[in-house]
């Protein structure tokens, strides 16, 4: 008994958690903070001009300068590149299931899409230009040309690979294709199919700048080829920390949506 | 006229050049029966089950079940494989009543019965040790659990023919014979025809009606046993010198097929 009461008295007693800082959850912020101030002594010590290498304290002064069209502007390329990658997820999904639903189908698309993907999304932005002018329409439809494709390798691989011996066991027991795919294929390949939302959104956000920049006359992607052509480059900077800042929050969110949506799946290869 | 009847049948794996895997087989299985089937790893005995099953069509010969043809895979059967297939995603007891959403007699009364459903797999997993389990997912649970949660699901949907491929593999002793007297019962109780494939000879003897011995690849059955000893049998019998006998002629035979190879 005096054990036993002992016991429970000695784990009764906290640690003191009040004063610990969580480095590891602090990092990530320090070692922003700490780029930038490597950045600003280093652009005032080497005296570069802001016309080549403006200082971060320049470059937020742009932004709070041109605060009302940078916003504009950003609002404009996060629209294209989220329903860009929207449509992608849309067809990747499609498309991917399609893929993955027959070994014969897989074997011969497989080589087309990879082919597809080899292809520089830029050299087809002069023909959407043809095709829909200049804007937001290109804009849209590069972001969803350069995101969809991780979307169905990943989605169709999930379904390319289950294991024989799981459709075994359900073929056995009288399973259509259709019954496999809905009860073992599907929900397989969804750990693959949010694994790739993470590198799709962060490709979309390449397409859409990237056609902004060439055939738009507003996002992000344009405001920094004029800033440019007017070498305020501290403006330039600033649209590139505005990406930044999108990018990041658009890849937490996916990687999130990934952890909410299949658990199991880190949970269960931790475990192994 | 026997439920499962193999008749000189011939498996390649991978085309005409392939491996052939079973060359010759032959067996009869009647209704009710326990067979086992034993022979070296590698001759063919999951090849047989997947022939059986349906999820193979032999390139010559003829598998009949129930007195049709095979030609594709039969749905009669409940399958538990060497290595457990639970699906990561689904907790323990949704995978058991995995079969009963595919199962054409099953799937379309499970949604309005589940209630009953869910009590017959918990009280399958009561049998099997597993009571209290059924809302873990498969991958908290150790192997051994798997396993048995696996047999579980081969039983739910109350096969008339059951195929169980080295079922008790990686499982410990005592576990090990636990489950062969949740097996013995569950073939007393029922109507049901059991196929066993197992390395364990000591296992084969104990439950089964008749022990076939096959040759190594490509496999063949070189001998039939019928196992003399009256039913119920208790875990006691393994004690007997009869028993051991019979079991050290099986290894004498395998040893054999082996060294033919
Ligand atoms: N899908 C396959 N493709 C090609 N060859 C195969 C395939 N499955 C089995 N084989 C071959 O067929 C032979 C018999 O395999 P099988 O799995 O039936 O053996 P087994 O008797 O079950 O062995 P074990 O006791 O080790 O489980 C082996 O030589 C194996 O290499
Ligand atoms: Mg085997």
């Amino acid at each position: 008994m005096s054990v036993i009461t002992e016991n429970t008295a000695v784990a009764g007693t906290p640690p003191k958690p009040a004063f610990r800082i969580n480095w590891i959850r602090l990092a990530p912020v320090l070692y922003t903070i700490g780029l930038f101030v490597i950045w600003e002594i280093g652009v005032r010590i080497s005296g570069l001009p802001h016309t080549i290498l403006p200082t971060p304290t320049r470059v937020f002064q742009a932004i709070a300068q041109y605060w009302s069209p940078i916003w504009k502007n950003s609002l404009q390329t996060l629209y294209t590149t989220v329903l860009g990658f929207l449509i992608a997820v849309a067809a990747g999904l499609g498309i991917g299931l399609f893929i993955g639903w027959s070994k014969s189908i897989y074997a011969g698309l497989y080589p087309i899409m990879v082919g597809f993907n080899a292809i520089p999304k830029v050299a087809l932005v002069p023909i959407l230009v043809i095709w829909f002018g200049i804007g937001t329409v290109p804009a849209v439809l590069t972001a969803f040309l350069i995101s969809f494709f991780p979307i169905v390798v990943n989605v169709a691989t999930g379904l390319a690979t289950i294991e024989p011996e799981t459709e075994d066991v359900l073929r056995a027991l009288g399973a259509k294709k259709l019954d496999i795919m809905l009860k073992v294929g599907i929900p397989r390949s969804m750990p693959y199919f949010f694994g790739s939302l993470k590198v799709a959104i962060t490709l979309a956000f390449v397409g859409s700048v990237v056609s902004e920049t060439v055939a738009s006359n507003n996002g992000l992607g344009n405001m920094m080829a004029s800033a440019q052509s007017n070498f305020n480059v501290p403006l330039v900077f600033a649209g590139l920390i505005m990406l930044a800042i999108e990018g990041i929050a658009m890849y937490a969110l996916m990687a999130w949506i990934e952890k909410r949506m299949t658990g199991w799946a880190h949970r269960s290869t931790m475990s192994q | 006229m026997p439920l499962v009847s193999i008749s000189n049948v011939d498996m390649r794996y991978g085309g005409p050049q392939g491996t052939l895997a079973v060359s010759g087989l032959d067996m009869a299985i009647e209704r009710g029966e326990f067979v086992a089937v034993v022979g070296p790893s590698g001759c063919g005995k999951s090849t047989l089950m997947k022939l059986v099953t349906g999820l193979h069509i032999p390139q010559a010969g003829v598998v009949t079940v129930a007195g049709d043809r095979v030609t594709k895979p039969v749905s009669i059967v409940g399958m538990a494989f060497q290595n457990p297939t639970m699906l990561p995603w689904r907790t323990t007891l949704d995978n058991i009543l995995l079969p009963l959403e595919i199962v054409e007699r099953h799937r379309h009364r499970l949604r309005a019965n589940k209630k009953e459903y869910v009590a017959k797999a918990e009280a399958l997993l009561e049998t099997v040790g597993l009571k209290g389990f059924g809302d873990k997912f498969p991958w908290q649970l150790s192997g051994g659990m798997q396993q048995r949660a696996n047999l579980c699901r081969a039983l739910i949907h109350e096969p008339e023919l059951l195929m169980l491929d080295e079922p008790f593999g990686a499982l410990d002793a005592f576990t090990r014979e636990e489950l062969w007297c949740v097996i013995r019962d569950l073939h007393a109780s029922q109507d049901v025809t059991i196929v066993l494939v197992t390395h364990d000879l000591r296992e084969s003897v104990f439950l089964a009606d008749t022990v076939y011995v096959m040759s190594a690849r490509p496999g063949r059955v070189v001998a039939e046993h019928r196992v003399p000893f009256a039913r119920p049998r208790d875990l006691s019998i393994m004690y007997e010198p009869a028993f051991n006998e019979m079991v050290q002629k099986l290894h004498g035979e395998i040893a054999t097929a082996r060294a033919v190879a």
